[in-house]
């Protein structure tokens, strides 16, 4: 085996629309070491959710793939049949998703949803109850047993939230896909779950991919963090090193102006002017020249290639020097 | 410095069970309370903000206090005016005064509008006919930092902080005296919400207008607020001088929120933090005593018995506690 669980390299996406070919991802590498957690930031439109769908296989049906590969426990997933990969994700690949209230299938009781998705495995209902009931205390559900007849409307965001992650680990998979899980809860609950995810990631030996565009979650739950802006990964390495040697002009900008990081009170907060640069015509050059105060002439003419820059920290700059 | 808006011991119920249901499965009190014994005020030109987890009642008090929902008991005073018993028309009077911005940026403008008539949307409806529309349309998305092309653009055609921008521009519509915004910044990126409060703290500057701020993220709060309130199940467990909450927290509920706020830094210690166990307790069934000492980490003797008293601890600061954490 592998001592990465995914391995994603130069893979790039399109989408057909009516202006043209959005080039919504573009040679992206990405690397899930196993047993870790790793954290992709970014703004809005950036690609995280392309991302994930490329991973899952659920891209849009006017997505394209001209180039890459997924690796994931040494097939790729990109040349699997559909079957193959229904029997993938669910299994050894699951995911959870931003908003708990539409994960969940209101009319039908969470042990009924539970059990269901446990269809694949050749067991007695009895003994799919009893794992549903062991993986609902697990993730901290007090008095599973009579909560299995409940429905989700009888349950506050938080404990959606522990169910569906419940559901996504309870087949024990390799990698655990997290779109934002903490987005529509509250800090304390946040904090909770990031325990939990911390925990259970531990516990049961899994890697996640936690997408977030909330730093300090991410600073807190990753061991490695992937920064993308429109569509390519600017700079990626361990979290240690993003947070405190921030070297991509965007990381830097986006660090720079996130409320939390600015402990004097301000009047006037730090942005980043301009926008991100149109996906179905996009620039020569350096994908973020137009909204960087440190831009320089070789920007507007040649793509930035990948630098080291310390250990396994990579930067896209031409700033930058080895 | 004039009051704007008084609230006194303000009550929203909402009924969970019709009369007939209430008597066959012998419910009490078929009604929950989502705001009790609220009082607070805001100053002209200054921005409160409240602060608690979903379910709290926050966008419940802002609904009644622009007037939306019926309230049960207390007061709720614009301007020395009453509001809880208006006429219809003195509603409309008092509508015009204050505009609201709702949480969803893209889901409050209508589709089928154009960004020019959703801004100018208000003017129409308090019937104010003699002004150039067109021009006020110009005037508003100078004032937000839009050009003035927008106006014949539609919402789909907005990114998440040009239609929050659009927000604010219709709030701003009727030189309203006050603005209540519902999570202001809520899914909008860390660049864009430093956009969005400086535009607000600008227009703040320029226009004295007050704000009403609610938000779960405490740390947009720091940057924007004057004085700051925070509520659990319905009731402000504290309230007081931004800076001072900020710096002293003393009820166990906001030292609480104020330490689980992650930081982003790798290096930041969670060994200090107070972790809250447990879930919010159901409105329907409010715990007796200190509605917070079902997960509050300092319990102390009386705290499951008693309910305790508001207390001031500074000149503006109040809170309910039994056991104050000390400064």
């Amino acid at each position: 085996m592998s001592e990465n669980v995914l391995t994603i390299r130069d893979l790039s996406i399109d989408y057909q629309t009516d202006r043209g070919v959005l080039k919504a991802m573009r040679h992206v590498n990405l690397d899930i070491p196993r047993g870790s957690i790793v954290g992709v930031v970014g703004e809005s439109g950036c690609g995280k959710s392309t991302l994930i769908s490329s991973i899952i296989r659920l891209l849009a049906p006017n997505a394209n793939v001209p180039n890459g590969s997924i690796e994931f426990e040494d097939q790729d997933l990109l040349k699997l049949s559909q079957d193959q990969m229904r029997a993938i994700r669910g299994t050894k690949l699951s995911i959870i998703f931003q908003d708990p209230m539409s994960t969940l299938n209101p009319v039908l009781s969470i042990g009924r949803q539970m059990i269901d998705i446990q269809y694949r495995d050749k067991k007695t209902t009895s003994q799919k109850k009893q794992r549903s009931i062991d993986m609902l205390a697990k993730v901290g559900i007090p008095d599973p047993e009579s909560r299995l007849n409940q429905f989700p409307h009888e349950f506050s965001g938080g404990m959606q939230q522990r169910i569906s992650i419940a559901m996504a680990l309870q087949a024990e998979p390799a990698l655990l896909i997290a779109d934002e899980p903490t987005t529509a809860l509250d800090a304390t609950l946040e904090v909770q779950i990031i325990h939990l995810l911390k925990e259970l990631q531990t516990t049961m030996d899994c890697s996640i991919l936690f997408i977030s565009h909330h730093l300090g979650v991410i600073a807190e739950l990753c061991q490695h963090v992937i920064v993308m802006y429109a569509g390519e990964v600017v700079e990626q390495g361990s979290t240690r090193e993003i947070f405190n040697h921030p070297t991509h002009p965007y990381t830097a900008k986006l660090l720079e102006c996130d409320p939390a990081s600015i402990s004097e009170k301000s009047r006037s907060l730090p942005t980043i002017p301009g926008e991100i640069p149109d996906l179905v015509d996009l620039p020569v050059g350096c994908v973020f020249k137009n909204r960087c105060d440190r831009s320089v002439e070789a920007c507007d003419t040649v793509t930035p290639g990948w630098t080291e820059f310390g250990e396994h920290h990579f930067v896209s700059c031409h700033l930058v020097k080895s | 410095m004039s009051t704007v808006l008084a609230v006194k011991d303000l009550r929203v119920r909402f009924r969970i069970a019709s009369p007939l249901q209430a008597t066959l499965n012998q419910i009490e009190d078929p009604f929950i309370d989502a705001v009790r014994q609220v009082s607070f005020d805001i100053q002209h030109g200054e921005t409160f903000t409240l602060v608690g987890e979903s379910g709290s009642g926050k966008s419940t008090l802002a609904l009644a206090v622009a007037g939306l929902l019926d309230t049960a008991e207390g007061k709720i005073e614009f301007l020395g005016e009453d509001v809880t018993n208006m006429t219809p028309q003195e509603m409309m009077a008092y509508r015009k005064q204050i505009s609201f911005m709702w949480q969803n940026p893209v889901g409050s403008l209508s589709p089928r509008l154009s960004i020019g008539s959703l801004i100018t949307e208000a003017y129409k409806i308090h019937g104010l006919k003699d002004r150039d529309l067109k021009a006020e349309a110009h005037r508003l998305l100078k004032l937000v930092g839009l050009p003035t092309h927008f106006t014949g653009r539609y919402p789909h055609q907005l990114s998440g902080g040009q239609a929050r921008r659009v927000g604010v521009a219709r709030a701003l519509a009727l030189d309203p005296k006050l603005i209540i915004a519902d999570e202001p910044t809520a899914g909008l990126d860390v660049s864009v919400q430093g956009e969005i409060l400086n535009l607000l703290n600008r227009l703040q500057d320029e226009l004295g207008v007050s704000m009403f701020v609610i938000t779960h993220n405490l740390n947009i709060v720091r940057h924007i607020s004057n004085r700051t309130a925070i509520m659990y199940l319905g009731r402000f467990a504290e309230q007081g001088p931004t800076d001072d909450i900020f710096a002293n927290p003393r009820h166990p509920y906001t030292l609480a929120l104020l330490s689980a706020n992650p930081e982003p830094d790798p290096e930041s210690s969670i060994e200090d933090r107070i972790e809250l166990k447990g879930e919010v307790p159901s409105l329907m069934n409010r715990p007796i005593g200190c509605e917070f000492h079902t997960r509050c980490p300092f319990i102390g003797k009386h705290c499951d018995t008693d309910f305790p008293p508001v207390q001031k601890v500074g000149e503006a600061h109040s809170l309910t506690c039994h056991y104050p954490r000390q400064p």
